[in-house]
Formats: C-alpha cells, sequence, structure tokens
C-alpha cells in the first residue's frame, strides 16, 4: 500500500524537520548523465525529498551498466531518463519529475539547465564534463554545480573527497583515477563519489557551503 | 610569481593559453580559475597573468 502524499511528507517532516524539508521540496536540481553517478546521485535526492529532479541522458540501459548502475536486468534497451524515472517514482511516489532524452551539447544546455538550482554533473566523458563544467561556469553564472572527476578503479575508498572550487563551484572525485587504465568502473567507488556529490547538494541546499 | 594550484610557479606575464602549453594538461579537459573567477574558454588566450594571481586548473578525467 503506497502512502499518500501527506503522509509522505510528514514523514520526510518527522525526519529532516520541517525548515529542510521546506528548502529539500522546493529545489530543483538537475542531473547531468544517468549513468553509476547520476542514477545513484537521482536516488538519494529523491529519497531526500528533493521537489524536482531534471534527468537528462541519451543513452539506453545496456548489460555493461547494470554492475554498477541503478538499472534492473528487465529494463535492459529502455532509455536510461524513463527507466530511472519508473525506479524513482518506486522508491519516492511524490518526486516531480522531469526527463529529457538528448545529448548535452553547447548549444542545447544553458536552455535545459536555466531554471535548475544545482546543475549536477554525472557525465562519463573528460571533454564532456569539461564542456559542461566550462559552459555552466559561463554562462549560467547564478546556478551551483557540483561536478565529479576520478572515480575509477580498485583503488582506496579514502582518497574520494569534495573539493570547493570556486563560489559557486564543488569537485568530487579523487581528481586522478581515469577510466582509462584501469579495470573501470566498480559499483561501491561510484556510488561513493555519487554519494559525495548528493550529499554536497543536500549541504548547498542547507546553507552549509562554506566548506 | 604565480600561485597555481597553490604552488609558486613563474607564470606572469604569460597568458592562459602560454602557461598551459609548458604543462601536461590537455586544454580540452580543463576549467581554469583566476582569483576565483571563472577564465572563459575564449579568454584563454588573451588573459595574461599577473603577479599574485591565484590560478586554480582543474583537469577531468573519464569515468561516471
Amino acid at each position: 500500500m503506497i502512502p499518500t502524499k501527506e503522509e509522505w511528507m510528514d514523514a520526510l517532516i518527522a525526519r529532516h524537520g520541517s525548515k529542510l524539508h521546506e528548502l529539500f521540496s522546493a529545489a530543483t536540481v538537475a542531473v547531468c548523465g544517468l549513468g553509476g553517478l547520476g542514477s545513484n546521485i537521482a536516488i538519494s535526492l529523491a529519497r531526500a525529498g528533493i521537489g524536482k529532479l531534471l534527468l537528462i541522458d541519451f543513452d539506453c540501459v545496456d548489460i555493461s551498466n547494470l554492475h554498477r548502475q541503478q538499472y534492473k536486468a528487465s529494463q535492459i534497451g529502455q532509455c536510461k531518463t524513463d527507466a530511472l524515472a519508473e525506479n524513482l517514482l518506486e522508491i519516492a511516489p511524490y518526486t516531480d519529475i522531469k526527463t529529457v532524452t538528448v545529448k548535452l551539447t553547447e548549444d542545447n544546455f544553458a536552455e535545459l539547465l536555466k531554471d535548475a538550482d544545482i546543475i549536477c554533473e554525472a557525465l562519463d566523458n573528460a571533454e564532456a564534463k569539461a564542456m559542461l563544467v566550462n559552459g555552466v561556469l559561463e554562462q549560467l553564472p547564478a546556478c551551483f554545480l557540483v561536478a565529479a572527476s576520478g572515480m575509477a578503479g580498485m583503488d582506496t575508498p579514502n582518497t574520494i573527497k569534495t573539493r570547493k572550487i570556486g563560489k559557486r563551484f564543488y569537485l568530487c572525485g579523487d581528481e586522478v583515477s581515469d577510466v582509462e587504465g584501469t579495470i573501470g568502473l566498480v559499483a561501491p567507488r561510484v556510488m561513493l563519489c555519487a554519494a559525495h556529490q548528493a550529499q554536497t547538494i543536500l549541504r548547498i541546499l542547507a546553507g552549509k557551503y562554506e566548506e | 610569481m604565480v600561485k597555481v594550484n597553490g604552488v609558486e610557479v613563474d607564470a606572469a606575464g604569460k597568458t592562459v593559453s602560454e602557461y598551459i602549453a609548458t604543462t601536461e594538461y590537455d586544454s580540452k579537459r580543463i576549467a581554469v580559475e583566476r582569483n576565483g573567477d571563472i577564465v572563459f574558454k575564449s579568454q584563454y588566450a588573451v588573459t595574461v597573468l599577473e603577479d599574485d594571481d591565484r590560478l586554480e586548473i582543474v583537469s577531468f578525467v573519464g569515468g561516471g
């Protein structure tokens, strides 16, 4: 039996307090890229009661994703946007979700992301990451940006960290572990980085961005 | 001297492009902040570094 919206919100208020709940539920967060980072980030944010999630990815769920990304075997072949929206609504049924199935480029990102309070960069390609980060910092200076670099391989979990780079720009990861030259991405280390990004987003919304 | 990612570097007088060319950084994979503000990609070639500037170069690696 799925709880009513009122029961759901009351449960979140009981956990977070009404002030934090208001801040979380009023927020719009864009998650750019729905792979190992983005799918985990979106789940944490939906559970925390973030009001509106904008989910962007151009890709479909592939068998090679399932060792680390939050999809199911039954979803292979589905667009990641649709599959993740489905999973999120099973977890947190009252989340307002908007999906855009498109590849982010220099020409479309500003229009797609302009209404977000916080933009989360969760892409996988290094040049695409740099494109989006530069683009957001140049063209959307009012947004907060939480990006990631370096979470591949079997290295220690303890080097994944969050660093404040600029006034509204945070970077999570170990900043060195490239997917090339390692065994690739493994679920826990990607989840650690995703958790850093999600927690940083919640902290920004809570007004704790002094670090 | 210019402080690049916390390290003193003799780069005053160089443009951002000229300085990056002396390093291992791939200009397609970086973002550069100078004294807390983003340096626009289009301005790398004309932004001249000055003594006491603080430069933060973020280099992205693949994976996500």
